[in-house]
């Protein structure tokens, strides 16, 4: 064999394998969606959205009172996480391009986009949970923002980063205060990327479990009070699905497939957003 | 006259450019604090998971590092157990992912039409986004039976009679244990690793890779001669990256790795991580010594996690800062 055919043969060998990787990516991403949508599809019903999630060894059954937990949450996590997320992305655009305590914040924020997050349902029960005396629907929302923030803050730093300083500096030149320009010029001109941080984050602490599992907990009743225990999905799809009930296993891939289809939806929703604004 | 209402209009524009710069003192300020508050969860993380595990470090000492016992019963704990099943599951999960991130982000940088390029990135991207729960259920459900009926016993069969090997593959084919735990891990954290090296790949200036290919080089000799070793940092930040996702995650592991206290030679024998010990045990733990041994592993864990993920990054923007030099 010689050296050209040899080299040739590397190469095919080589670019055949990368597709193979790619194919086994996409097939494995196709295979979990198919599963969910053939196991869970038929889980839902109208009792499925309707009815509380049912007591050990009784038939039928839903999730309502986990989706509405579950819903409250979030809705309080993103409350919470998107102004903190937006004021620290802004002092780390506007302020922080050559101090040492931003580069440190940088570093830490980084850091915690990754952090296990079971670690900070730990730091939340010990926070919260022991202090207060007992587990809570606002826990759970703390342990969920600490997750959230990173990411608002993070992507809100890259998106005013993006801004031309052509249109910061026309603002000063009108003589703008500086607190004008970065809310009334920057962010403006950033709004849709700061909506895409805010839903990516949301997405990323929709399927989030083990931060709840010591903070939230789970109630098997329907409740809106945030200071006792609550029902939240991610939680009752785990116990549901370790039991040895079958309709309990049933509604927990329901649950699983209405997350997947919520996370998946928002990242999206999201990607589309802020595509449409990259054209203008 | 005139003069008066000159001086009237400079007094009235010192005292707006006063208010301003108060305004602009209270905006530095309020937008400090709240970076604050990021830098303060983490020392707050630390200094809680250091306070609630005092009491086990006071207890066991430094040995419930390397201590191997697990008992609830007997109030004896110690971390070796789970920071093996940690290691191992991580370990083995990186040893098949590093190398298919590494032929899809050759693919979609080197090898994929220009029109596939955008929807397959974004495909790998939303494999990144399922909620590892999702993968949990799957992993046990589906793959763990898969798994137990057609491969074991074929990887017995192989290697069960090879003197080392064979050790690895030794126990009754249930599906559920290190190996399957590892392989649902590694299929979590290859969109993680394939997308940065995608990043740091986009990187390599074009006229590296178009003098490599003008002279001759097919796209593998192009890819492995050039650009690899152009990105060496960032691919191994991007690696780090992955095992720091793969040590800390939590649910997609507790599904599948089977939860028990044992450490066993063999990879098909059912183990345990620190986060699957915490999921498992923290919810029903004893106040004393059982609650602050899972807090004493969660320091490990998060310890272990900082520094990997530290490296990582640092290595990472090592990497793409290239770009401007």
């Amino acid at each position: 064999m010689n050296l050209y055919t040899r080299r040739l043969l590397i190469n095919r060998l080589g670019i055949g394998l990368s597709m193979l990787a790619m194919v086994f990516g996409l097939v494995a991403l196709m295979w979990i969606l198919w599963i969910l949508f053939s196991k869970g599809f038929s889980a839902f019903s109208w009792d499925f959205f309707t009815q509380d999630t049912p007591a050990p060894g009784t038939a039928g059954g839903g999730l309502r009172n986990a989706i509405v937990g579950s819903v409250m949450i979030i809705g309080v996590t993103t409350l919470v996480s998107t102004p903190i997320g937006i004021l620290a992305g802004i002092y780390l655009a506007e302020f922080g391009t050559t101090s040492k305590f931003a580069a440190t914040t940088r570093f830490v924020t980084d850091i915690m986009l990754s952090a296990p997050s079971i670690v900070i349902g730990l730091f939340v029960y010990a926070l919260m949970v022991v202090t207060l005396g007992g587990f809570s629907g606002w826990s759970g929302s703390v342990a969920l923002s600490l997750i959230a923030i990173p990411v608002v803050v993070r992507t809100t730093e890259n998106m005013l980063r993006l801004v031309p300083a052509s249109l910061r500096e026309a603002a000063f030149a009108i003589g703008a205060p500086h607190w004008r320009v970065s809310l009334s010029i920057t962010l403006r001109a950033v709004k849709a990327g700061v909506v895409t941080g805010v839903l990516l984050a949301i997405a990323r602490v929709t399927g989030e479990t083990a931060p709840l599992l010591f903070t939230a907990l789970n109630n098997q009743f329907f409740s809106t009070d945030m200071s006792q225990p609550m029902g939240n999905l991610p939680v009752v799809i785990f116990q549901f699905a370790m039991s040895p009930y079958d309709n309990w296993v049933q509604l927990a891939w329901g649950g699983a497939l209405l997350i997947a289809l919520l996370v998946l939806g928002i990242n999206i929703g999201a990607r589309f957003l802020f595509r449409q604004k990259d054209k203008i | 006259m005139s003069e008066a209402a000159d001086t009237g209009q400079v007094d009235m524009h010192a005292a707006n450019i006063k208010i301003f710069k108060f305004q602009d003192m209270v905006f530095h300020k309020i937008t400090l604090l709240f970076a604050l508050i990021v830098l303060a969860a983490l020392v707050g993380i630390l200094a809680s998971l250091a306070m609630e595990a005092a009491p086990a470090f006071k207890t066991f000492g430094l040995s419930f590092l390397w201590s191997n016992v697990w008992s609830v019963p007997d109030d004896e704990f110690g971390a070796l157990i789970a920071i093996y099943g940690t290691v191992v599951t991580s370990v083995i999960a990186l040893l098949i992912a590093v190398p298919v991130s590494f032929g899809i982000a050759l693919f979609l940088t080197e090898a994929c039409p220009t029109w596939l390029r955008r929807p397959l990135g974004t495909a790998i991207e939303l494999l990144a986004g399922v909620p590892s729960i999702i993968y949990g259920i799957w992993g046990l459900f589906i793959f763990a039976p898969l798994f137990a009926k057609y491969v074991q016993p074929y990887l017995q069969q192989a290697f069960g009679d090879v003197p080392v090997l064979g050790g690895l593959v030794a126990g009754p084919p249930i599906g559920v244990g290190i190996l399957a735990a590892s392989i649902v891990l590694s299929l979590m954290v290859i969109p993680f690793i394939a997308s940065v090296m995608r990043d740091v790949f986009e990187t390599v200036p074009p006229v590296l890779k178009e003098s490599a290919y003008g002279v001759g080089c097919t796209t593998w000799e192009v890819v492995w001669n050039i650009v690899l070793p152009y990105t060496r940092v960032g691919v191994i930040g991007g690696i780090m990256l992955g095992l720091g996702r793969a040590l800390g995650e939590t649910m997609a592991v507790t599904f599948v790795i089977g939860n028990a206290n044992r450490i066993r030679g063999s990879l098909f024998a059912p183990g345990n991580s620190i986060a699957s010990v915490l999921a498992n045990e923290f919810g029903e733990a004893d106040p004393g010594l059982h609650i602050s041994s899972l807090f004493a592993l969660g320091l490990v864990l998060f310890l272990i996690t900082f520094i990997v993920l530290a490296i990582s990054r640092w290595l990472i923007h090592r990497g793409t800062r290239k770009q401007g030099s």
